[in-house]
């Protein structure tokens, strides 16, 4: 089931908001098409973020995947958990953040409630 | 429904999609990357058996009474020693020892020889292979009427035995059999393989291929065996540190640079590609692990002692010895017990340098 306490991008991003701040993740789809995630760059704590930017490079067994900001803004904290199992990516996505961003601009845009991506999953299947 | 009609298709096709497998475009040819997990399949080899459909691999046969001769003057090993029921590996050089291909070579007689070259490169060996024919000398493309299986890991008998066969497992690494059947399919068995593990290869005709893969699968339940796709093929090579053409050679890396002495034979009279190989070489193939954070991928820029020596022709992880490695080609001269490091995006990660091959069974 696709978590309905947060938004998600076309790109396969989930974004929660609590308080002012961006927290910011992949979504299942996007760990399921990248494979067995080996290694997750993490931004620097207090990097300045623009929207549209990627903000961290998730690695599979074949691939580096930028992976761009729906947001603006700076890095407050990230999910060094991830630096020793970047597999938690893989297992947890809805439950494993990768970074949180003090949130100056939203591309609201972009972003799509649960239901509008679950449409959004169903009309591009590639099967 | 994603669109694969552009690209070339094995028999497995149908079976792969099948098998859940996530097919990719490699090289023109529609094949799966992975059916489960690249790492689960990776395992299962290093410590079970896995099955691979290589059938996109070209076959060129070549016949003749100067079959021998023609393919002494077209390869970098020496084919002399070869007796039938043999394997050898060997690089195709062009004069200036840039790479055509790197090739595995079936001895069946004195005029009959096979080469199994790799499946992007197919059409162009052939013309190459063409191109040098003399005397009495006939080459093939044979490539569309083979199937192509690699059964790879230590159980790999194990599910033989469950299959069935008739006729003698080559025992002996890099020997053949063209003259088995496995589960009732008339096959080639090859001991070779490209994973640095134990296990075998089955060419079987075209149109067997499917049945040959059902009938494996299903003995494979015993060990229980997974199919595997290219990711996997992909991380066990480049964990035996074998060179993969279009990475760690190529028309402008020749084979003495890619660090292939043991396939180049340079007391032979002759052979395409000779003199350039004789001649001092500029640059090496090394190998790094990663000790710093990060992936190096293909292309990234590699330091020695602060200064770019090369770059990263393949890597990522190598999950049967664990940490992330590197392949680079690199300066002749540059220091191995120099300061190493791999730049990736702007960031320095230090490497420490590696003996290849980084896994060994």
């Amino acid at each position: 089931m696709i978590p309905t306490d947060r938004r998600y991008t076309r790109e396969h991003d989930w974004v929660k908001f609590e308080e002012g701040i961006a927290i910011l993740g992949i979504t299942d789809h996007a760990q399921e098409a990248l494979g067995d995630i080996v290694y997750v760059e993490l931004p620097d704590i207090d990097a300045e973020i623009e929207i549209g930017e990627s903000y961290t490079t998730v690695e599979s067994v074949k691939a580096a995947s930028p992976v761009d900001s729906p947001v603006s803004g700076r890095v407050v904290e990230v999910n060094t958990e991830l630096d020793e199992k970047p597999e938690l990516l893989n297992e947890d996505p809805y439950g494993q953040f990768i970074a949180k961003i003090a949130c100056a601009e939203v591309n609201q845009d972009a972003l799509l409630t649960a239901g509008e991506y679950e449409q959004f999953l169903a009309e591009n299947k590639e099967d | 429904m994603e669109n694969f009609d552009s690209l070339k298709k094995t028999p497995l096709f149908e079976r792969h999609i099948e098998l859940g497998g996530k097919i990719v475009d490699f090289g023109g040819w529609a094949l799966p990357v992975q059916y489960s997990s690249i790492l689960d399949e990776c395992k299962a080899v290093r410590e079970r058996c896995g099955l691979f459909d290589v059938s996109h691999m070209g076959e060129v046969d070549i016949y003749g009474s100067d079959a021998y001769a023609y393919v002494q003057k077209m390869v970098t090993n020496d084919v002399t020693t070869m007796t039938p029921g043999r394997c050898r590996y060997a690089v195709m050089c062009y004069e200036n020892g840039g790479a055509v291909d790197d090739v595995l070579i079936y001895k069946f007689a004195d005029d009959h020889y096979m080469f199994i070259v790799n499946a992007g490169n197919t059409d162009k060996d052939f013309e190459w292979m063409q191109q040098h024919v003399f005397g009495d000398v006939r080459v093939e493309n044979n490539s569309k009427k083979w199937g192509q299986l690699a059964l790879q890991g230590p159980d790999h008998q194990k599910v033989l035995d469950a299959a069935g066969f008739t006729g003698e497992i080559p025992e002996k690494y890099y020997t053949f059999n063209d003259k088995m059947t496995v589960a009732g399919v008339p096959c080639l068995v090859s001991r070779t393989g490209y994973t640095g593990e134990d296990g075998v290869e089955l060419y079987c005709a075209a149109e067997d291929t499917v049945r040959l893969h059902k009938a494996l699968m299903e003995a494979g339940k015993c060990v229980d065996m997974l199919p595997c796709g290219l990711g996997a093929r992909d991380t066990l090579r480049f964990e035996a540190s074998m060179p993969l053409y279009g990475h760690e050679m190529n028309e402008n890396i020749n084979p003495m640079e890619c660090g292939l002495g043991f396939a180049i034979k340079l007391k032979k009279d002759y052979f395409i590609g000779i003199e350039a190989l004789r001649a001092p070489q500029t640059r090496k193939r090394i190998g790094l692990k990663l000790v710093g954070k990060g992936v190096a991928r293909p292309e990234a820029e590699v330091l020695c002692n602060g200064e770019v020596v090369g770059v990263v022709t393949s890597g990522g992880p190598a999950p049967a010895v664990g940490g992330n490695y590197a392949m680079c080609l690199v300066k002749a001269d540059a220091d191995e017990a120099g300061k190493w490091a791999v730049s990736v995006r702007g960031r320095e990660i230090e490497c420490e340098f590696a003996p290849m091959p980084f896994y060994k069974r």
